[in-house]
């Protein structure tokens, strides 16, 4: 075992939440920075490109622009804001500020910190997300009641890129390393998953690629919701999101263990 | 207390082994620590001690051999072991998000513990590490030693039947260090068991009943700190600086003594040190201590003389 990996299933346990609690703790201190962040940017997006832009454009696949546009962010936030927690944050609790070494020493295990962590960044998305559909449905964006269907979408969304995130970090040397994982993965989704413009407007040999991509599903189901119209193939796209998170959650904790429990 | 239970072991390891890719880093320890003591593992630096600790923790798979700690198997029981467990580690890495009082709240939860045992106890711990009036200071404004005090606390919050402390007193001014060797004494004066790693041989000196000195992941000696002096080294050590040229053959005739020199000083190890007093009447120059020999002469004795990185 001593060079090999630890494979044995991870367990979930109630002490997940305790590390999720600390989390909240902590963000309740730095509750108005944050929210002001979670408000302001994308109200500067929604303005900005959904009235800017929307002038131009008027309807893009049948919704008005503002709604088209504000669905694609609530779903792309859900990943930046799960993706950004998943590294930075959590590179600083297992490196610099040894937060999971002090855990370890109690009877928390790899399993319990790593749940807690997807939970926690799952959180931190839906917060992002919900802060997304109140402005948009302030600036009339959004169509009906049926849009806080979303807010579980939001949720789910953020614990499939949580874990990827917490994988990339278990392997980082530094939080250089973080940059090559949004120019190459984070990035890329938000341009070619349908956040601007329809996925059918892509070539077809990139329309199947993106079919296999996260965020192409998380916009699926979120956009229906908050135009008001019913989402198609939801078991689907829940079925590709959840894959993701439990299969990426498997992998952090395996090679989270290698690197903390040597 | 019966004979027996005094002497039930909380930590017994036999033949434990742990390689890494690279190099075996403990190579065969065994050893028994019963309820109650204060044991030390000393040795230098890439002994392999706190290797040893992080498998008390069971943070640190066997390669081979067995390690039962409160008469379970480690690490399979790692979690039931570490909530009867208190662990201050080397390197600082209390919560820096929080306040002194927040740090022991948020470990006790970490512990499953209630909120209302856990505020219960923090005015307690407070207390006893004199920290009641920072309960709401934030961590960055804490010396190194109230930091320190503060891990000791947050490792007791569990009231745990064992304490590990790796290198408790590192890098602390006097003050904190007399202070911390005080409160480690009262814990085991009320029947918790502690196991310790240092580099001072003072502090062992002070605090152990019991001693291992490990050197490249081997046990080379095993003891209370007096029975180690008597067994490895004479009683009495004379210290003297100076010209070379007046040490010179000083010490050729005097029976029994052992001399070694490192740089400027010769240490000369001796069973009567006062037969050697006429001696250094004929060399006024030199400037000389005379004491009884100490843990560190036994651990230099043992472990050579040579720098460890």
């Amino acid at each position: 075992m001593t060079s090999g990996y630890d494979l044995r299933l991870p367990r979930l346990r109630s002490s997940a939440l305790t590390v999720w609690r600390r989390n909240v703790l902590v963000w309740r201190k730095l509750i108005t920075p944050s929210l002001l962040i979670n408000f302001g940017e994308p109200l500067l997006y929604l303005l900005g490109l959904g009235y800017g832009l929307g002038l131009f454009i008027g309807d893009m696949a049948g919704l008005p622009y503002l709604t088209f546009l504000a669905s694609g962010i609530v779903a792309s936030s859900a990943m930046n804001t799960a993706s950004f927690e998943g590294m930075y944050s959590v590179f600083t609790r297992m490196v610099p500020q040894r937060t999971y070494e002090s855990m370890l020493a109690t009877p928390i295990d790899v399993d319990d910190i790593i749940a807690g962590e997807m939970i926690w960044c799952a959180t931190k998305s839906t917060i992002s997300g919900t802060a997304i559909l109140l402005v948009a449905s302030i600036l009339g964006a959004v169509e009906e009641w049926r849009a806080v269907a979303a807010i579980p979408v939001m949720f789910v969304t953020g614990l499939c890129f949580a874990g990827p995130a917490i994988v990339m970090t278990a392997i980082s040397k530094s939080y250089d390393f973080f940059n090559y994982y949004f120019t190459l993965v984070v990035t890329p989704m938000f341009i070619l998953c349908g956040v601007f413009y329809p996925v059918s407007t892509l070539p077809a040999a990139l329309q199947s690629v993106v079919q296999f991509l996260p965020l192409t599903h998380a916009v699926a189901l979120v956009r229906p919701l908050m135009a008001g119209l019913e989402p198609q193939s939801v078991l689907v796209h829940l079925a590709v999101l959840l894959a993701y998170a439990l299969a990426s959650y498997y992998l952090a904790v395996v090679l989270v263990r290698r690197r903390l429990v040597v | 207390m019966t004979g027996e239970a005094a002497l039930e072991a909380v930590i017994e390891a036999r033949c434990l082994r742990k390689s890494f890719a690279a190099a075996e880093v403990v190579r065969g320890i065994d050893i028994a620590v019963p309820r109650a003591h204060c044991f030390g593992l000393l040795g230098p630096n890439g002994a392999g001690k706190t290797t040893i600790i992080l498998m008390l923790l069971g943070q640190s798979p066997l390669t081979s051999g067995s390690l039962e700690v409160f008469g379970q198997p480690m690490p399979a029981a790692g979690r039931t072991v570490r909530g009867r467990m208190g662990v201050v580690p080397q390197i600082d890495n209390l919560d820096p998000d929080f306040t002194v009082a927040e740090n022991l709240r948020v470990y006790g939860s970490y512990f499953g513990l209630e909120a209302n045992v856990i505020a219960a106890r923090i005015q307690n711990l407070l207390e006893f590490v004199a920290l009641s009036d920072r309960a709401e200071s934030r961590i960055d404004t804490l010396s190194g030693g109230m930091k320190r005090r503060l891990t000791i606390a947050r490792a007791l919050i569990n009231d745990p039947e064992l304490l590990v402390l790796d290198e408790p007193t590192t890098g602390l001014d006097p003050q904190a260090r007399h202070m911390i060797w005080a409160r480690l004494r009262d814990l085991r004066q009320s029947g918790k068991t502690l196991v310790l790693t240092t580099h001072y041989m003072e502090e062992a000196e002070r605090l152990c009943d019991e001693v291992v000195i490990i050197d490249q992941g081997r046990i080379l000696a095993q003891g209370s700190p007096p029975a180690l002096i008597r067994q490895y080294v004479e009683p009495e050590v004379l210290e003297l600086r100076g010209d070379k040229a007046d040490i010179g053959s000083l010490f050729d005739d005097v029976p029994g003594s052992r001399v070694e020199t490192i740089g400027d000083t010769v240490y000369c190890y001796m069973h009567d040190a006062k037969s050697v007093d006429q001696l250094l009447q004929r060399a006024p120059k030199l400037s000389f201590l005379r004491r009884p020999a100490n843990l560190e002469d036994v651990f230099l004795a043992i472990t050579g003389r040579e720098l460890r990185d």
